[in-house]
């Protein structure tokens, strides 16, 4: 692996080496050196969660990094074109984190610069250090990624988070259920994409009667900034609110994951259960980021 | 007797044949070809009665070969067109067009918030579905019935 640009170029082969690394790395038997290493973290989209768990991962491993969140105050504002910042900014670093609101942009940046890059959001198209993020949850979780049942819960339509991971966990048999308002449901490619597959799937209005069977709910944030008609965001914001009294019945193993940040679709008193597994699944962002930079770094 | 079927559609001394094209597909693949400019001699058939289609569209366009980027963006539109060149009133050569795997720099995003619209640099499109024919953007990974998108040569 060169760069880390979208699910779509990682494969079973590959989300197994990350996991196990990342692994080695959370148990200690590796410590990868970054010393004198230096990486852009370019966020021209600002994303402070994800921009933190970056620059926590590189620093806690004695690398350095420079810091772009915004694009107000380079260059890109004086009508720089993206090739050119890049090209620029390539000249200080030895590999490049980058959130870009333009979807596309990191397949570009990999394609012009001769250092890693790692994609960290490219508009509504992917974000695949989340989607490994979650896969290393899962499997930490449930000591294994094959054959689970996972309920995807709130936005599917927009939110990439679930694109990612659906593609990235239809290698491994699982089956899914698929809970959402009518308009923010799976898109169709998503799903012609695990029908071709083979892997099975179920769109449920009501989420009470699957609960049970579940090893993993996967929730999403209905997220209020794309909608362009705030009267659509408040008919379906609190569609699905996950409570203690909604969880009776779930199974030993079960967790319950979110990308963060939350809104209200988890209330706070869930937080306390064992099966809340939110925080803890935001560090093993860390750790993962960590394993991809090291990857990335030394291939 | 007047031959009826040659009344509709003339031989041509040389050139290229595009046969089978699906009905109401030739319009669009005259615009491929950008025919609107040319000076050949040029027929166009459309909606012709078919023994294997049922109803099909016929292009043929005088002293005019086809560079790949065209065959393959007419495979796009049109799958099961064939290609044939004609010399001297002779058929030298036939072939159905075949699906590329990739087209690159001929279709224009759809997505205003693709790169491949804001930088500069050249589109490349994978055939994602044959039937009915999808492509996906290279970038943005959107995907998009061929109705949807437009070429640009």
């Amino acid at each position: 692996m060169k760069h880390l640009v979208s699910m779509r170029d990682v494969g079973k082969e590959d989300i197994l080496h990350l996991i196990d690394l990342a692994e080695r790395i959370e148990s200690g038997k590796i410590r990868p050196d970054l010393s004198g290493k230096l990486g852009a973290l370019l966020f021209f989209e600002p994303s402070t969660r994800t921009y933190f768990s970056f620059d926590t991962a590189i620093k806690r491993l004695g690398g350095n990094t420079l810091a772009m969140t915004g694009s107000g105050s380079t260059s890109v504002k004086k009508g720089e074109t993206l090739a050119d910042t890049l090209m620029t900014i390539r000249q200080y670093v030895d590999f490049i984190v980058m959130r870009h609101q333009i979807e596309g942009a990191a397949r570009f940046a990999s394609e012009i610069l001769d250092i890693p890059v790692i994609n960290a959001g490219d508009g509504t198209n992917q974000h695949p250090t989340q989607a490994m993020l979650d896969l290393y949850s899962i499997y930490k979780t449930q000591g294994t990624l094959e054959n689970l049942t996972i309920a995807m819960i709130g936005d599917l339509r927009l939110g990439r988070t679930v694109h990612s991971l659906a593609q990235a966990l239809s290698d491994f048999n699982p089956t899914f259920y698929f809970a959402s308002p009518r308009h923010l449901q799976m898109p169709r490619y998503i799903k012609d994409e695990l029908q071709a597959k083979g892997v099975q799937f179920k769109e449920v209005e009501d989420i009470k009667p699957i609960i049970p069977q579940l090893d993993i709910m996967y929730v999403t944030r209905i997220q209020k900034e794309r909608f362009a008609v705030l009267e659509d965001y408040e008919k379906v914001k609190d569609a699905y609110i996950i409570t203690p009294d909604i969880l009776e019945n779930v199974k030993s193993n079960f967790k319950l994951m979110h990308p963060l940040p939350r809104v209200n679709e988890i209330t706070t008193d869930v937080d306390r259960m064992e099966y809340a597994y939110y925080f803890p699944q935001a560090k093993n962002g860390v750790v993962m980021r960590q394993a991809i930079i090291h990857t990335l770094l030394n291939d | 007797m007047i031959n009826k079927k040659q009344l509709k559609v003339d031989p041509i001394k040389n050139g290229t044949v595009i046969d089978h094209i699906s009905a109401g597909k030739a319009l669009q693949v005259a615009d491929i070809l950008n025919l609107k400019q040319t000076d050949n001699l040029m027929m166009i058939g459309v909606n012709l009665s078919s023994k294997k289609m049922g109803r099909k569209d016929i292009i043929k366009i005088e002293n005019r070969a086809l560079t790949a980027d065209e065959v393959n963006s007419i495979a796009l539109i049109s799958p099961n067109a064939t290609l044939t060149i004609i010399e001297d009133y002779q058929v030298v050569k036939k072939e159905k067009i075949t699906l590329p795997e990739e087209i690159k720099s001929h279709i224009i995003c759809p997505n205003p918030n693709c790169v491949t619209n804001i930088e500069s640099v050249e589109t490349r499109f994978a055939v994602a579905n044959e039937n009915p024919v999808e492509v996906q953007c290279a970038y943005c990974e959107k995907k998009y019935p061929i109705e949807d998108v437009k070429f640009r040569f």
